[in-house]
């Protein structure tokens, strides 16, 4: 092969290499409109739906927030979100309290005491609690919980803690936002656990057994070492947890048992956002009801873009600090 | 970092009985947690199993419904087997596509400044409530035009799209470099390497993460109530119709007062549960065989 050939071959190039980099062109347009679609379709979302509860925005503006009415009776039409940010508040609240200590205790007991036989086993078993669908849940709930709640436990809080307000005289229904509550926290557990879990392993082992060499306890190590290092994972993890509680939507309207007024007690009906939509919908008498109910699914999307959003700034934080924090062990 | 309670004073020797036991505490209340999580899901497994038992038969899906029935002729819901069918198909064939392409563009062409804002608005999208989902299709497609099938697949579709994204990027990611920059070096256009040589060898990863978006979605019910749910007693492959499906129809037979829709809801939701719990764990397995394959390389 003379120099002569080799320069015609590498003037050459440029043709074929014009052809190929059109392909690139092509791919990337088209897995870019993609990626730019799914954005495109946040804020037609966030769009669409202020859109649709807009009738009700104009007629009751902020006060809607606030007010606890729902009287669809033609005429003397009043509707307010207030008893539902009520009951939203509550449900996800109290599911968050007891589930992050149960999460805390599956992600330590998975990380750091299982035997390594049990460890596989019960990760795939806590997920599979994610798997199931929360309209069975609910199901269950409605049928199953409830009742048994109902029957035993709801009278015995109420008898030995019945001095809280909280913790008030059961309703006869069976269906009560205690209910939910629970229902609420098996939902949530195993998403908060799996990302403790998960933390937790991320945790550097040079600083766990650095801890156990000062003669630490495993609990003290755990307390010590682990609990800081993570601890902005597990904010995240909570914040996520929470905004999956918020939003549920068909188990809680199984379960909650429904009701327009706020009341302190735990064993009583109400309904949150997300439950007063699906139980209300179909339901749904006027044009102005229709814009309130989705004016609730409004102020839902709001809450879950600010869970959303906080929480992915926390893990960014927390997993630049960390990438800093590695380095300096290296 | 800060390492509190690990100072001089709180690991004193003397102290050791006292430590013990609180640790002793602590590492029971971990394994009682681990315990009551496992027995959740036994507990509702088995008391769907328990219920469902009595009334599983074929009639469940080979029957309509009846409206109306006054008598104890069997009934099924074999139009609402079939709407979940055709709805999580149909939402299957939307997302899938798109939720790879999104995948390739921010592994294989994004700026990393673009691949970190598109990759928060996925994790919002995931985030989006399921019912605010169904409301946004609702003012989308429904009003003025009905209900349809359509509808309802396009609510699950955006439901699955940061589910198969997330996934495929996590498989893209496992690939070598040293694959792409082989190729790269012989010649092979960005594009023919993207999809000839990356993407097949992510093809499994990709199939989990599908399999396992669709086990979520087809428990979906918040988005079909607003999209496709007023719907009569027929079978139906229409999708330009409203469809029944297993998720709403265990919904509405859940608020009946009547004993005998509890004893359909129960079994469609042990069959729904089963196809779920199998297809999920399947998927899983899989997923763990791919990524020990792909890691080994």
């Amino acid at each position: 092969m003379t120099s002569a050939d080799l320069t015609a071959d590498a003037t050459r190039r440029p043709f074929t290499g014009r052809r190929l980099r059109f392909g690139d062109a092509v791919l990337q347009v088209v897995a870019g409109a993609a990626a730019l679609a799914v954005t495109v379709l946040v804020g037609l979302i966030v769009w669409k739906v202020f859109e649709q509860a807009w009738p009700a925005i104009q007629k009751y503006g902020l006060a809607f927030i606030t007010r606890v009415a729902w009287n669809p009776v033609l005429g003397r039409e009043l509707y307010g979100a207030g008893s539902f940010l009520f009951g939203t508040v509550v449900t996800s609240l109290g599911a968050l309290l007891l589930a992050a200590p149960l999460a805390m205790g599956i992600a330590l007991f998975l990380t750091e005491l299982a035997p390594k036989a049990l460890r596989g086993p019960v990760t795939a078993l806590v997920e599979t609690l994610a798997a199931i669908p929360s309209v069975v849940l609910g199901l269950w709930g409605i049928l199953v919980l409830g009742p048994v709640l109902r029957s035993t436990v709801e009278p015995w809080l109420h008898s030995a803690f019945g001095f809280i307000p909280l913790f008030g005289e059961p309703s006869s229904a069976g269906a009560s936002m205690f209910t939910a509550i629970i229902v609420l926290t098996i939902m949530i557990l195993p998403i908060v656990s799996s990302i403790s879990r998960e933390l937790f392993l991320g945790v550097p082992h040079d600083l766990k057994e650095g801890a156990l060499a000062l003669g630490t306890t495993r609990w003290e190590m755990v307390r010590g070492v682990i609990f800081p290092y993570s601890s902005g994972g597990i904010a995240a993890a909570l914040i996520l947890g929470l905004g999956r509680a918020l939003g549920e939507a068909i188990a809680v309207t199984q379960v909650i048992g429904g009701g327009v007024s706020i009341q302190w007690n735990l064993f009583a009906g109400g309904d949150s956002l997300a439950s007063k939509i699906a139980a209300s919908y179909q339901g749904a008498t006027s044009n102005l009801e229709t814009a309130s109910l989705i004016y609730l699914g409004a102020i839902l999307l709001v809450f879950s873009l600010i869970v959303n959003v906080v929480a992915q700034w926390i893990v960014r934080r927390s997993a630049r600090k960390h990438g800093i924090t590695r380095g300096g062990h290296a | 970092m800060s390492a509190q309670g690990l100072t001089g004073p709180n690991l004193r020797h003397d102290r050791l009985p006292r430590r013990r036991a609180v640790n002793r505490l602590m590492e029971t209340l971990a394994w009682i947690a681990a315990a009551i999580a496992v027995g959740i899901l036994g507990v509702v497994i088995f008391s769907v199993a328990r219920h469902a038992l009595p009334a599983l038969n074929f009639n469940l899906i080979t029957k309509d419904p009846i409206q109306f029935s006054l008598t104890n002729a069997p009934q099924g819901l074999r139009n609402a087997f079939v709407g979940t069918i055709v709805i999580v198909g149909i939402a299957t064939l939307m997302a899938l596509p798109v939720g790879i392409l999104v995948a390739i563009y921010l592994n294989e062409f994004a700026p990393a400044s673009i691949r970190n804002a598109v990759t928060m608005v996925l994790d919002v999208l995931n985030g989006v409530p399921a019912i605010v989902i169904g409301i946004f299709v609702f003012g989308l497609f429904v009003v003025g035009r009905g209900q349809s099938g359509f509808a309802g697949s396009f609510a699950l579709a955006c439901l699955m799209v940061p589910l198969v994204s997330r996934s495929t990027m996590e498989i893209l990611a496992l690939v070598p470099n040293s694959l792409r920059e082989a190729s790269l070096g012989l010649g092979v256009p960005h594009w023919r390497t993207t999809l000839s040589i990356v993407l097949p060898q992510s093809v499994g990863g990709i199939l989990t993460g599908t399999v396992l978006a669709v086990a979520r979605v087809a428990g979906e019910t918040a988005p079909l109530l607003f999209t496709s749910s007023l719907v009569g007693t027929q079978t139906s492959w229409n999708p330009q119709h409203a469809l029944q499906t297993i998720p709403v129809a265990i919904f509405e037979l859940s608020e009946s007062p009547d004993p005998a829709d509890h004893a359909r809801a129960w079994a469609a939701a042990l069959v729904l549960l089963l196809f779920i719990l199998f297809t999920s764990l399947g998927a899983r397995w899989l997923a763990n065989r791919n990524r020990s394959k792909l890691a080994a390389r």
